[in-house]
């Protein structure tokens, strides 16, 4: 049984435009943001989810948590279905379930040290008694690679680093089964976001934690996770394993995408290659075409894209594509 | 050599602060030549766009203290007055920065902009300047240029207003183009549109290029040479091939260690700590308590620049003792007068 199971996940956003703008555009427009997305993730899994501004990938990892409301679309998480289940009685979900930001510095509380926002959420979820607190708190500074002194000091006193470091201290406080990391890396210094990439898998390896990994950055995608996602204008495009994906992708978007990514030096692959430099930037969400959502970016656009959206259909074992170029196979 | 259009010599920014000042860029030297696109790469900190705002005399004096010499075809930007320096700035020297929004003034048409930072250096007649808002509008690649050209900044995407800036930015085919960041706040797709939109306008337009980024694959892809910097100091400059093969100093060996990418999995291969800030830098070598390599003389004395193997130059005492340099190499720069 996956730990986690996402089935035809949706959120439209209503739009605002007061009631002038409702009055006049007639029937209410929504922006879907996420537009039925299904996916699973085992337990101690990684499943990378990738794609660009807009996407709809961090609205995914909030819907996910029930940080957000879905439309309509069905989370089951160790196969019971959370989300239908009223918003008092998520305790236990969400002591199971966790999220790690990209700046900790604003989802930190400014006038509480380290040693206090620690201990907050063991005290919120009744998990160890006051006198053993102190050292539940020591116990997750030594897991994140901080030091028993950091217990006493302010966030303004950390770097970036160690600041994400208790971001997923307080995470880990406890005891989750899933963490999704919302951009965890993209707001740190090259050397410190290697260093805190390390914790993320040596984590993972010894918690046996699984990881829904939402990242604009390929690099980042790449390394941490045993399967990727790729999604664009609220869908998937692609899921398939990490190996696979980046070995041959095969829709036509994630073709773009990887070929657009900077890669240091081997001098073959350049991003300036002007047959797989994309054309054009992503349609708005809110008045999305009939067939597929790619289509106006595609290069291999034929008449049945602008009729038809092509589902996900499995093109081999663990890899699914939704384009109607592989209907008959990968061939 | 050619005269280089750029020439940056012992450049140093300093901050007056109540516990003395503080030297956030220490003899900075480079230079760069025409055409050539130069990164100019670090984590935060390194100094890098504080360097790029000194050679543009941005930095506002006091509290900052700008000393050494920037040269610009020849002439020494540091001895000139403001008014001179804002001729040269917009027209012979073009700048664009990380948040494209920000640069362009929300409450005026776009084609009016560029027709106003034109006005500002040639003396055309605003219905000359106005037909050649619209070419260059097409020219960075807006689609419907002439009617994209009415409409104002907030309808612009962010990569299609860095295009803009870029378009205002070589209106008037400067020599030299400073970009600070100028992809970081854009999507990859977009981002790899608006570098390719760079570096077709260099070759064009004969431009040296400044890129200030910390992104060491889009350095790879688009310079010729790169410079790399660590706490206010130049540690390596090199060119592109050697960088990436036969790093010199131990943090670019490190820096690069830390893309992931390389490897499908395993471990980063991450630099313990974080860089020193401006009030606490350790004397020496500044890199030497985060290098793996360090010896008992790293601590005690700053290395200098010198030669090493590949044609790189680097700061490094250990540079020359793995046989791959020469020790013996006299410095590639040279001293100062």
């Amino acid at each position: 049984m996956p730990l986690l199971a996402v089935e035809d996940l949706v959120k439209h956003f209503p739009l605002g435009g007061g009631l002038l703008g409702r009055v006049l555009s007639g029937p209410a427009r929504v922006v879907r943001a996420v537009d039925g997305v299904s996916f699973t993730i085992e337990p101690g899994e990684t499943l990378g989810l990738v794609g660009e501004s807009g996407c709809g990938k961090t609205t995914t990892g909030r819907l996910v948590l029930r940080a957000i409301e879905p439309t309509r679309g069905r989370i089951l998480f160790e196969g019971e279905d959370i989300s239908a289940r009223p918003a008092g009685q998520l305790l236990s979900f969400r002591r199971k379930a966790q999220i790690v930001f990209q700046d900790p510095y604003t989802s930190l509380n400014p006038r509480m040290t380290v040693g206090r926002a620690l201990a907050e959420p063991i005290r919120v979820h009744g998990l160890a008694e006051e006198r053993q607190i102190p050292d539940r708190v020591r116990a997750l500074l030594d897991m994140v690679g901080l030091q028993p002194e950091h217990a006493g000091r302010y966030p303004h006193e950390l770097s970036g680093g160690q600041r994400q470091r208790v971001g997923i201290a307080r995470a880990l406080a406890v005891g989750p089964r899933l963490i999704v990391g919302d951009e965890a890396v993209s707001a740190l210094d090259v050397s410190v976001r290697a260093q805190i990439l390390n914790l993320f898998v040596d984590l993972r390896e010894r918690l046996g934690l699984a990881y829904l990994f939402v990242s604009h950055d390929l690099g980042v995608i790449r390394f941490v996770s045993h399967r990727v996602a790729v999604m664009y204008l609220g869908a998937l495009v692609e899921v398939a394993a990490t190996a696979a994906l980046f070995k041959q992708p095969l829709h036509p978007y994630t073709q773009a995408l990887l070929a657009a990514i900077p890669t240091i030096g081997d001098g073959r692959t350049s991003i300036f290659d002007e047959a797989r430099l994309l054309e054009g930037e992503l349609p708005s969400p809110i008045d999305l075409p009939r067939g597929c959502r790619f289509a106006s970016r595609c290069p291999h656009r034929f008449a049945r894209c602008d009729e038809v959206e092509p589902p996900l259909r499995a093109v081999a074992p663990g890899h699914v594509v939704a384009c109607h170029l592989y209907e008959g196979g990968t061939s | 050599m050619m005269e280089p259009v750029l020439e940056v010599r012992d450049l140093v920014v300093e901050f007056a602060t109540e516990d003395g000042p503080l030297r956030a860029v220490d003899s900075v030297s480079f230079a760069i030549g025409r055409g050539e696109i130069v990164g100019l790469v670090g984590e935060s900190g390194a100094g890098k766009t504080l360097t790029a705002e000194a050679i543009l005399g941005l930095i506002r004096r006091p509290p900052g203290r700008v000393s050494g010499e920037v040269r610009f075809r020849g002439q020494d930007l540091l001895s000139l007055e403001e008014r001179a320096l804002a001729r040269i700035r917009g027209k012979d020297i073009a700048m664009i920065f990380q948040n494209p929004g920000a640069s362009l003034n929300p409450v005026f048409r776009v084609g009016d902009q560029l027709v106003e930072a034109m006005a500002l250096h040639l003396s055309e007649r605003r219905g000359v300047l106005r037909v050649r808002a619209g070419e260059i509008l097409s020219r960075v690649g807006i689609p419907s240029a002439a009617a994209r050209a009415r409409d104002y900044p907030h309808q612009f995407s962010g990569g299609m207003a860095q295009r803009v800036m870029i378009g205002m930015g070589v209106a008037c085919t400067p020599a030299l183009l400073i970009a600070d960041e100028p992809t970081t706040a854009l999507d990859v797709t977009i981002q790899a549109q608006v570098l390719s939109l760079i570096r077709r306008l260099a070759r064009e337009l004969g431009m040296a290029v400044l890129l200030v980024s910390h992104d060491l694959g889009i350095v790879s892809q688009m310079c010729h040479r790169v410079i790399v910097m660590y706490a206010g100091r130049v540690v390596e400059e090199a060119s592109i091939a050697t960088v990436f093969h036969a790093p010199a100093h131990p943090y670019t060996r490190a820096l690069i260690a830390c893309l992931p990418g390389q490897d499908e999995r395993g471990r980063l291969g991450a630099i313990p700590g974080v860089m020193p800030g401006l009030t606490a830098l350790p004397p020496g070598c500044r890199f030497h308590p985060r290098c793996g390599v360090a010896e008992a003389r790293c601590a005690a004395e700053v290395p200098r620049l010198r030669a090493a193997g590949g044609g790189q130059i680097a700061a490094c005492h250990l540079v020359g003792n793995d046989g791959s340099a020469s020790r013996r190499a006299v410095d590639a720069r040279g001293e100062p007068e």
